[in-house]
């Protein structure tokens, strides 16, 4: 009867593909203040990636051993789609005021939707995305799916990795330098222009291994799924503080179990019977994310900058 | 300069954008003669969503539609006419089914129009074709207020809109046969209800849920989903608390689909029941777990009415998308309107009058036939007189396969 450890692992896992995604977000805005709105149908891009590698094996291939295969081909095709997305429709817009590139964005977004629907075939409806077959696994009076697991797995590794990357390595230092001030890093001998490409396809990569858990969970991939998630990834983004990758994971684990709770519990609250449910999960998540702004306009880990608009 | 190039380079995306999205609608081959030899062509507007998640129907209701006419004009259904289907998409949206319904209202040559799909998109067709005496047919609202108005519940039926008729049965009817059918067939007495918040969805909710408990049935829980939504492993967690021995939903098929396969795999084993707009054979492909699931939809299977064997043979010849739930009441819609024009022309002498859209509707209170889905004909609130229905259920092979169809006479 009692279905909290459920509806936490519920949430903890929609979190971490929010929290995946949210971190192209908070990658791209850290560096060029850029919220980049495509993001979404990058993931979108990565999903299809995937099934299209999962439709070329062979009849009969395992699953397990197609994982880091359809890994590559998200990734692959995601990055190419966000490099090309910085290169031909951001990088010529950077001095420019920052509506611009911010319309562009939502253009690009549509692009990209028509783009799959139009020449992916059958894509004008939702493809069914392999799925591991089996029971759940019952863990802390949760049932969790197979498939959750590569979500489980490869959300703390990404961002161990990350973390890694960002604080140790070279190009990793040199992203920091760029984000607090990219002229002085320019004349550091950054190439800021690397840098940012670099920006772009992490979050994209990221995206794409987003997309696979998202199959995996939900069984298809479709040419809208980018623009609900996307929108959630941003606010996961901006709950934990735009700009702190941390933060992003933060924001999205907080806004997934805030959404799982929300569902399973608000309506037991006395006298918020009508409010419950899941229609009003997102509600209540917004909710939260006014709240947490309000208290904190920084997010949960953000850091006070200074405007440099 | 390179501000320059950028915004060009922003103007050629977004264009880029908007024509592909203009596109949608037009990607079909069109090779008809249209009003060559003395012949006066008359169009048949034709609305459903072309493209969206729910395009697997919509297709399959413009592939019939566009049998019918084609039809008509081999066999010479009327003499000296040649018909036209024109085809525009409404995305599922309410505001782009009304800017076609403007459409079609303008082109002086469309003297009926079959669909919509959505019951909430016909609700923002019906008033201008009321205005324009235009005839408009859908083959699939099922929303009962839309003939009936909004006291149909107290048994204060009003007829709404004169120029609106439809070959689907009411939610009404199939609420209520789900509800008998769950009590009376499968013996299931608890129920968890779930709806996705449209006209259609949560209509049928209601008229489910009246019926079971008056039945005897206990509702043991409710909630309210989202359509565009993927995730419902929270709704389907607390549904397995509840002690319910099937869950009904009032949907389409893209939410209900995985929204049956994460029922399953929460660990609440039971059957998700559906209308018509889960009974599409795109829910088994996209649920893993669709076996023993129940769904009704209105007239007896296609693949079981004589009547019917043409126009299967026939659709399967021309087109390689599913007709789908649809197909066969979009046939006999299409085939209504070719009825009424008939009907008119034979009244005008043989020749359209010259003001069709009114002799048109005039004629629709005649028409009688027998169609695809049974006979066809309207009665006084422009609802189908045929109200067979019929329940199926997922089989082994992942399948819709019929369990039982009767005449339901509503409560």
């Amino acid at each position: 009867m009692n279905e909290l450890p459920q509806q936490l692992a519920n949430g903890l896992i929609l979190g971490a593909m929010y929290g995946l995604i949210a971190i192209g977000y908070t990658m791209v805005y850290g560096i060029v203040q850029l919220i980049n709105f495509a993001h979404g149908e990058i993931f979108m891009v990565g999903g299809f990636g995937a099934l299209t590698v999962s439709l070329w094996l062979p009849d009969g291939f395992s699953l397990l051993a197609a994982i880091p295969l359809m890994i590559i081909g998200g990734v692959i095709c995601s990055v190419a789609v966000g490099t090309a997305a910085e290169r031909f429709a951001y990088r010529p817009l950077r001095g420019a005021p920052r509506l611009a590139p911010l319309i562009t964005a939502i253009g690009l977004s549509i692009l990209l939707q028509q783009a799959v629907w139009k020449w992916y075939p059958d894509a004008k409806k939702d493809r069914t995305f392999p799925q591991f077959s089996g029971e759940p696994v019952h863990i802390f009076g949760a049932d969790i799916q197979r498939g959750d697991f590569f979500l489980i797995i490869a959300a703390p590794l990404c961002m161990l990795a990350l973390a890694y990357y960002v604080n140790k390595t070279r190009t990793g230092r040199g992203m920091q330098a760029t984000a607090q001030d990219p002229d002085t890093a320019k004349l550091m001998g950054i190439n800021t222009d690397r840098i940012i490409v670099m920006a772009f396809a992490i979050g994209a990569a990221f995206a794409a291994v987003a997309a696979v858990g998202y199959g995996l969970h939900n069984g298809q991939v479709g040419f809208k799924m980018g623009f609900i998630m996307g929108l959630k990834a941003f606010t996961a983004a901006v709950l934990g503080g735009i700009g702190n990758i941390y933060g992003a994971m933060l924001g999205g684990i907080v806004l997934g179990v805030a959404e799982a709770l929300a569902t399973g519990y608000m309506a037991d609250v006395p006298g918020m019977e009508q409010f419950g449910g899941g229609a009003w999960k997102d509600v209540w998540a917004f909710a939260l994310l006014i709240l947490v702004l309000l208290l904190r306009p920084q997010g949960l880990l953000g850091e006070r900058v200074a405007d440099r608009a | 300069m390179r501000n320059r190039s950028a915004l060009i380079l922003t103007t050629v995306l977004t264009t880029g954008a908007l024509t592909l999205t203009a596109c949608g609608s037009r990607d079909d081959k069109d090779s008809e003669d249209n009003g060559s030899g003395g012949n006066t062509t008359v169009t048949i507007g034709f609305d459903a969503p072309l493209t969206g998640d729910l395009s697997a129907l919509g297709i399959g209701m413009r592939n019939s539609a566009e049998l019918a006419v084609k039809t008509a004009n081999k066999e010479n259904t009327v003499e000296g006419v040649k018909f036209k289907l024109q085809p525009l998409d409404d995305q599922a949206q309410p505001s782009v089914g009304g800017q076609n319904a403007q459409k079609f209202i303008s082109d002086k040559g469309v003297l009926g129009v079959v669909g919509p799909l959505n019951s909430s998109v016909s609700q923002s067709m019906q008033k201008p074709f009321n205005d324009a005496s235009l005839t408009q047919i859908s083959p699939a609202n099922t929303g009962t207020e839309l003939t009936q108005g909004d006291g149909w519940k107290k048994g204060d039926k009003k007829r709404q809109f004169k120029t609106f008729f439809r070959t689907a049965t009411t939610d009404q009817v199939q609420g209520q046969f789900a509800a008998q059918y769950l009590i009376q067939k499968a013996k299931v007495k608890k129920v968890y209800l779930i709806d996705d918040q449209k006209t259609y969805g949560a209509g049928l909710a209601a008229s489910f849920k009246d019926t079971f408990t008056a039945l005897g049935g206990k509702i043991v829980g409710q909630d309210h989903v989202n359509p565009e939504d993927r995730d419902f492993k929270s709704v389907a967690s607390k549904v397995k608390g509840t002690g319910a021995q099937a869950v009904y939903y009032g949907g389409e098929y893209p939410a209900a689909a995985p929204l049956s396969q994460q029922l399953k795999e929460s660990g609440a084993k039971v059957p998700l029941m559906g209308g018509d707009g889960m009974k599409s054979e795109e829910f088994p492909k996209l649920n893993k777990k669709a076996v023993g699931d129940l769904g009704t939809s209105v007239g007896k299977p296609v693949e079981e009415l004589a009547s019917a064997k043409k126009f299967i043979e026939e659709y399967n010849k021309n087109y390689k998308e599913n007709m789908e739930t649809y197909g066969g009441g979009t046939y006999d819609a299409t085939w209504a309107i070719i009825e009424a024009v008939k009907i008119a022309v034979a009244d005008n002498g043989g020749k359209v009058p010259s003001d069709g859209r009114a002799k048109v509707l005039e004629a629709m209170s005649k028409v009688k036939f027998d169609g695809v889905t049974g006979t066809v004909s309207f009665d006084e609130f422009g609802d189908t007189t045929n109200t067979m229905m019929t329940a199926y259920e997922v089989s082994k092979g992942n399948k819709w396969e019929s369990k039982f169809s009767e005449a339901y006479k509503p409560r």
